[in-house]
């Protein structure tokens, strides 16, 4: 994924806009100290916590909240590793990781008509993901000229384009019915789809996908990335080369998403028109505002509250408003924290300890 | 997974034990989950299907086989995935012995893949009449007291024939109810002799059905057509705009009283439309005024309910009661797995608003079925009236399992 910024110039002083970037220049430094440097007592608390956590929870809890949120969270890591270090909204993230779903439907196993070529699994998913990322990377050559609003446009065009293609095409798409049972397969003599190993299988892809977006943030392409984001006629003047660097994010970003695509898909079991409609295209977004853009683990937050807001707030109120209180709570987190829940976070540390190392000097945080 | 077979065991054991130990005393409530589409483009189907249910277990003051009824609902959005979600909450974290629903085809489908894991609990349908749902690998445990979709049109083909309309056109919308709506119809039409032309499939909330319009030959008699709600004004509205003349024949949920209720110019050109439903507002019979009484009064306009029911009460009002009647039949007796009372299920006769439904060997409803046609009533309301009922439906529509093929675009066919 360098290859976008392969040959241009990696080395070279990088933009001093974003508080902390100028700390960490150049591999050699990123490649001493990584543990004592990146390994805090939170992780490690954190990482227990999520891999205790089917032990204590039911297999609900395990399956519908965890896994859900897991899966939810990778496909709106990409679109924060977009948004919050790239400075594109897109809003066909949910539609790259839905081609990914179809593309496994398709190439794998599926129980309803239409195309279903029955490849192993194995060759399903790695064609998804290719076919998805090459997607991704058209997707952002499509609208990387833009900026602003307009990308947000052109990428909900995409979406809805896509949308009404697989609703009406029934030769591969199977149209309105999707493709039902597509599940993950047995292998090793475990049922991947089970509670414990799908929640597992999830944990150990988001937690991949966290890392991955950590390294690169902090990586040369990241870093060009962000002085992008903050001043791209800077870079163009610097020698960087600002198209190639958009459309290597969208691509990047492309292969997070499909991988928390394949995922959903096989967590719901199915892959329909709904999965990529404009309703799932504008909660990838909330998710990722509602987690905050600033860090790789706000996606993760966002969509825990996200998935226990779904599931819960029917519980919470009379049956028949219940939408009330998610959008309720979503309209307060929004207005009372721009930064979504990271912000909160933030403000709180800020509050109650004196300077908050969270605005000083994280590495990519705008 | 053995961990969790063995938990589940242990959870099995502490249950049974602790029923023993209850059943001299007061018995625990029996927990009931209704799913029905709160959300979404069916909300407003959604709330009728709550009231349907609701008015099952008042009608016994919240009790049946001796034990409290204890109702927990739960809503999708008429999406597959988010109804199995709502399922899962309703059985896994809820906690429900048996659950009611969903609404819609798809979700019916799917709910029922899930009811596959859960063999221990019973699967009653709310309204959903997707025909794949107990024709095509059928669950155990998936009950439906009620019909599908090509049930539900049973009857309008030789009623069209009657009226005369040999040649029709068919403009429906593309996905599996309306194809089974389809079917339904021409499965009589056909046999008896009448043609279908061409078929216009047309996608969900289409706006624009100028291309459609423009499709329709001059030859043909009238026009099958099987659109919903807002779709189906939209249609009606420019079939008038471009100065459409032919008369209508319409799906179960095509001539609702949205339609109805739609001040077009020329309101009047939907009188005279036949239509197929498991439901007529002007039944005579006297458990479909009793029930249509109660229901005004317990929901009256003004607290939000509408004037007369729409099809969704009462399909879930019928599989509330069966799930209550069947509770009646074993004494509340839920043990094993619920074998007894699914198997008291399977043998039920529910006294539903509209006749006996009894269940076949898919534990699929056997039901009756109204052939309606739009009048004018005395105040000049345009309203349906009812024109046949034909009894003793089967899901098959009296074909044989090897001969009977699965609505879709292309089947069934007679150009």
């Amino acid at each position: 994924m360098n290859a976008g910024a392969g040959g241009l110039a990696l080395g070279k002083p990088l933009p001093g806009r974003s508080p902390g970037v100028s700390a960490r220049q150049g591999r050699a430094e990123i490649g001493e100290n990584l543990i004592s440097r990146y390994v805090r007592p939170r992780h490690i608390v954190v990482l227990a916590l999520v891999l205790v956590y089917p032990w204590i929870a039911t297999p609900f809890f395990t399956f519908q909240i965890g896994a859900q949120s897991l899966a939810l969270g990778l496909i709106a890591l990409s679109l924060t590793f977009l948004a919050g270090y790239g400075g594109m909204i897109s809003l066909a993230q949910m539609t790259v990781a839905g081609i990914a779903g179809y593309m496994v439907a398709i190439f794998g196993t599926a129980a309803t008509d239409g195309v279903s070529l029955g490849w192993p699994w194995w060759l399903a998913v790695l064609l998804g993901l290719a076919i998805a990322a090459l997607a991704a990377a058209f997707i952002g050559w499509l609208s990387v000229r833009t900026e602003g609003i307009y990308t947000i446009m052109i990428t909900l065009a995409i979406g809805v384009a896509f949308y009404y293609l697989v609703l009406q095409n029934y030769a591969v798409f199977n149209g309105f019915q999707g493709k039902q049972k597509v599940f993950p397969p047995t292998l090793f003599d475990i049922h991947w789809r089970d509670p414990l190993p799908f929640y597992y299988l999830t944990l150990a892809w988001a937690l991949a996908g966290y890392f991955f977006v950590q390294y690169l943030v902090r990586a040369p392409f990241g870093i060009a990335l962000q002085g992008i984001r903050d001043n791209p006629r800077r870079m163009h003047a610097l020698g960087f080369n600002v198209t190639a660097h958009r459309v290597a994010a969208y691509a990047v970003a492309g292969v997070l998403a499909a991988v928390g695509g394949v995922l959903f898909t096989w967590y719901n079991g199915l892959v329909t028109p709904g999965s990529v409609g404009t309703g799932w295209l504008i909660n990838i977004l909330v998710i990722a505002v509602l987690g905050g853009m600033r860090h790789p683990t706000g996606p993760f937050l966002g969509a825990i509250v996200f998935v226990l807001l779904q599931s819960f707030a029917i519980d919470l109120i009379d049956r028949e408003r219940f939408n009330l209180v998610v959008g309720g709570v979503f309209l307060a987190i929004v207005l009372f924290s721009p930064d979504g829940l990271l912000g909160l976070w933030a403000a709180l540390r800020s509050r109650f300890a004196s300077g908050s190392r969270y605005s000083n000097s994280r590495g990519g945080v705008r | 997974m053995k961990q969790t077979t063995f938990v589940r065991t242990l959870v099995g054991a502490a249950v049974c034990a602790a029923f023993a130990g209850a059943s001299h005393a007061q018995q625990p409530p029996v927990r009931i989950g209704v799913l029905a589409t709160l959300e979404g483009p069916f909300a407003l189907g959604g709330q009728d299907s709550m009231r349907g249910a609701d008015m099952a277990v008042r009608e016994r003051n919240g009790m049946a086989g001796g034990r409290r009824i204890e109702v927990i609902k739960a809503s999708s959005n008429a999406q597959p995935d988010v109804a199995v979600n709502a399922t899962r909450k309703l059985v896994e974290q809820d906690k429900v012995d048996i659950v009611v629903g969903p609404l819609s085809g798809s979700e019916g489908i799917a709910v029922k893949e899930y009811s596959k894991t859960q063999p221990n609990l019973t699967f009653i349908n709310g309204s959903s009449g997707a025909q794949a749902a107990t024709l095509v690998n059928p669950s155990p445990n998936f009950f439906r007291f009620n019909n599908d979709g090509a049930q539900a049109m049973y009857g309008v083909g030789k009623a069209a024939l009657d009226k005369g309309y040999k040649r029709v056109m068919v403009i429906a919308e593309d996905y599996a109810f309306p194809y089974s709506q389809v079917q339904g119809f021409m499965a009589e039409f056909c046999r008896l002799g009448g043609k279908v032309p061409v078929k216009a499939w047309v996608p969900l909330g289409g706006k624009d059905y100028s291309s459609v319009i423009a499709r329709i030959p001059k030859d043909i008699d009238a026009l099958l057509v099987v659109l919903g709600g807002a779709d189906a004004v939209n249609f009606l509205s420019q079939y008038e705009a471009a100065g459409g003349d032919k008369p209508m024949i319409g799906g179960s949920i095509t001539v609702g009283h949205d339609v109805l209720n739609h001040r077009g110019k020329r309101r009047d050109f939907q009188l005279g439309t036949i239509a197929g439903s498991p439901i007529a507002d002007n039944y005579e019979g006297a458990a479909w005024k009793v029930f249509v009484a109660e229901y005004r009064k317990q929901f009256p306009v003004s607290a939000g309910g509408n004037a007369n029911p729409t099809l969704f009460a009462p399909l879930y009002y019928t599989n509330m009661k069966a799930a209550l009647d069947g509770l009646d039949a074993v004494k509340g007796d839920l043990s094993d797995g619920q074998k007894n009372y699914r198997e008291a299920l399977a043998k039920l006769v529910v006294k539903s608003p509209t006749g006996d439904i009894r269940l076949d060997a898919n534990r699929h409803a056997i039901v009756s079925n109204f052939v309606t046609e739009v009048v004018k009533d005395a105040q000049g309301n345009l309203i349906n009236r009812v024109l046949r009922k034909v009894d003793n439906i089967d899901q098959l529509l009296g074909m044989k399992r090897e001969e009977f093929k699965i609505g879709t675009r292309d089947e069934p066919s007679c150009p």
